[in-house]
């Protein structure tokens, strides 16, 4: 390789490469470092917040399913209650209805007792009326007549031997 | 470290090819440069950016009469068998045949090398360039005219008068033509240094051109990227989602494990910047045709600059146990001093030492190995080398393309490991 003039070309790069190195590090370098590296820290920034939400969404389908899992086991503990309390008044109105049915039958045996003697009480002052009635015709009758009272009065006297 | 042994290995096989001398007639190679010019010249957003870019203060040149005929494109064709007009050639009669010795050699140092001409191709034996200023720190101070003024000599023998200053060009240095007359060969082809012969040189060169347009490509690219961040909060799309990658790719593998979180953010613009700065300029030098094809990444002077300024910022960055470890190396006797503190200098200079010359060794190298596969086909004198030479080409064209990304990347993560160990904190004494 013919050398030749070092001058120029040492001169010249210097002055090139020095100016092209100013002008590129302050019209070039500057904004675009900075663009790259702005750039950069957004991205990371919306890395990180998506995984924030991500995690936040996990959270919350965790809370999600824990208060479908509560809500599950409430509405059964909510369905055995309602059973329980159905049975339980299915057998409370049960007694009730037999103790009352009882208390309608005992109130109405009494009833029927008294009925029975208040009619029995009738029944027997009917008789004892019709009886006397009955006595008294008769009596009546037989006493009418000399001869049956006579008869009457041996018959007596008979059943009072018997004695 | 393996990736270290590994590029030396490459350099020892690449350079066996830099030594491969030979010799072939020139004008073959006039047949590519042509289908180069009408294709550039028919391709109109390439010719819009020649124009845009490059209308600073030059004009595209030709070497004798301006072509601007169609009986002259026809000459064109007849001429593919002409001679190679040569810098020195431009008076000779062009059209007649003159075998000239090919020589691979020089067409591949011409190629890696600067100059003050961009050359775009050779059109009916003349080269058609594009002049670039050339600037001159002179004894009568600060002159600046048009590299056309030269007439593409390179031989040393056309002199341009300035101003009263009589100039000669050998072998793209400029030197005073008095005192070019009365050095020697050897002299003058190591002209480079020597500064009483010549003038202070601080041309527009085409590796100064090519670092001017990648800059400026390089600027408006990250530029929209850094305004369409203001328009567009959300993911990135399109441009900013290409170069985006990039970017933190440079941030998280480079830049965060070599010198730590805290202290990446700081350096971060001036490893971004050499990341780009020297990619693209390696793929600017890979594509053939003007205004790209220059060699600036390849070129040792470029390289030592850049190196040198990852120097200077590792110096500058140095903290106290860094110094510490220089000076008062922990757990060496202190009579061992005189031996440490230069063995340790020694070490710092290595460091960017070896970055200036792995950049530059890699990208010559990949250059002169495509230089040499194209001039197989002028060495072999046949058509059938052709598409044998063009497989491997290409083949080296895309290992090229992947040397770029990884030179850059090895620059800036050297770089990166380099300024690490300056800012690195030890806690543990």
């Amino acid at each position: 390789m013919q050398l030749t003039s070092p001058e120029s070309l040492i001169f010249w790069t210097t002055i090139i490469f020095i100016v092209f190195f100013i002008l590129l590090a302050k019209f070039a370098w500057k904004p675009i470092l900075g663009a790259v590296k702005s750039r950069e820290e957004s991205i990371n920034n919306a890395l990180a917040s998506a995984e924030a939400a991500r995690l936040e969404m996990q959270n919350l389908t965790a809370d999600n399913e824990r208060i479908l899992r509560e809500a599950r086991a409430e509405r059964d503990a909510m369905l055995k209650e309602a059973r329980e309390m159905k049975e339980q008044i299915i057998a409370d109105s049960k007694n009730e209805a037999q103790e009352q049915g009882q208390k309608l039958i005992e109130q109405a045996k009494v009833a029927i007792q008294s009925e029975k003697n208040a009619a029995m009480a009738e029944l027997k002052l009917q008789v004892s009326t019709l009886s006397l009635s009955i006595a008294e015709k008769l009596l009546k009758d037989e006493l009418s007549n000399k001869e049956s009272q006579t008869k009457l009065v041996e018959k007596m006297l008979g059943d009072v031997k018997l004695n | 470290m393996p990736v270290k042994n590994l590029n030396i290995k490459n350099y020892i096989y690449k350079f066996s090819i830099f030594n491969f001398k030979c010799t072939f007639a020139k004008n073959f190679w006039n047949l590519k440069l042509d289908t180069d010019l009408i294709m550039i010249i028919s391709n109109k957003p390439v010719q819009y950016l020649l124009v845009t870019l490059l209308a600073l203060t030059s004009s595209v040149n030709f070497a004798s009469t301006p072509v601007d005929s169609v009986s002259v494109k026809h000459e064109t064709v007849e001429s593919v068998e002409a001679s190679h007009a040569e810098a020195s050639g431009h008076e000779e009669n062009v059209g007649h045949k003159i075998e000239e010795e090919f020589n691979a050699s020089d067409l591949i140092n011409s190629h890696i090398g600067d100059s003050h001409d961009f050359h775009i191709a050779d059109w009916d034996g003349h080269p058609v360039s594009f002049s670039l200023p050339v600037i001159l720190w002179t004894k009568n101070g600060l002159e600046i005219f048009s590299s056309a003024k030269f007439h593409h000599d390179n031989t040393g023998e056309h002199i341009v008068d300035i101003n009263g200053q009589k100039l000669v060009r050998y072998k793209e240095i400029i030197f005073y033509a008095d005192k070019f007359e009365t050095m020697t060969a050897e002299e003058r082809d190591n002209g480079a240094f020597a500064f009483d012969a010549r003038p202070l040189d601080f041309s527009i060169t085409k590796n100064v051109f090519s670092m001017l347009m990648s800059a400026i490509i390089l600027f408006f690219l990250f530029f929209a990227v850094a305004r369409s961040y203001k328009k567009n909060p959300n993911a990135p799309k399109g441009l900013a989602g290409f170069l985006e990658p990039l970017v933190t790719f440079v941030r998280d593998e480079i830049a965060v494990p070599n010198i730590g979180t805290k202290k990446a953010g700081k350096y971060m613009p001036y490893l971004l910047t050499i990341f780009f700065f020297i990619w693209i300029n390696n793929l600017i030098g890979l594509i053939p045709f003007f205004p790209f094809s220059s060699n600036l990444t390849g070129n040792i002077y470029f390289t030592f600059v850049m190196a040198f300024i990852t120097f200077i910022v590792t110096t500058l960055s140095g903290n106290k146990s860094y110094w510490g470890h220089i000076f008062n190396t922990p757990g060496v006797p202190v009579w061992l001093a005189p031996i440490m503190i230069p063995v340790e200098i020694i070490g710092m200079l290595t460091k960017p030492f070896a970055l200036m010359i792995r950049l530059f060794a890699n990208i010559t190298a990949g250059h002169i190995i495509i230089l040499s596969l194209v001039s197989l086909i002028f060495i072999f004198k046949s058509i059938a080398v052709g598409p044998v030479a063009g497989a491997f080409v290409l083949f080296m064209s895309v290992l090229e393309m992947l040397v770029a990304a990884l030179q850059a990347y090895v620059f800036t993560l050297l770089s990166a490991l380099f300024i690490g160990q300056a800012v690195e904190e030890h806690d543990h004494h």
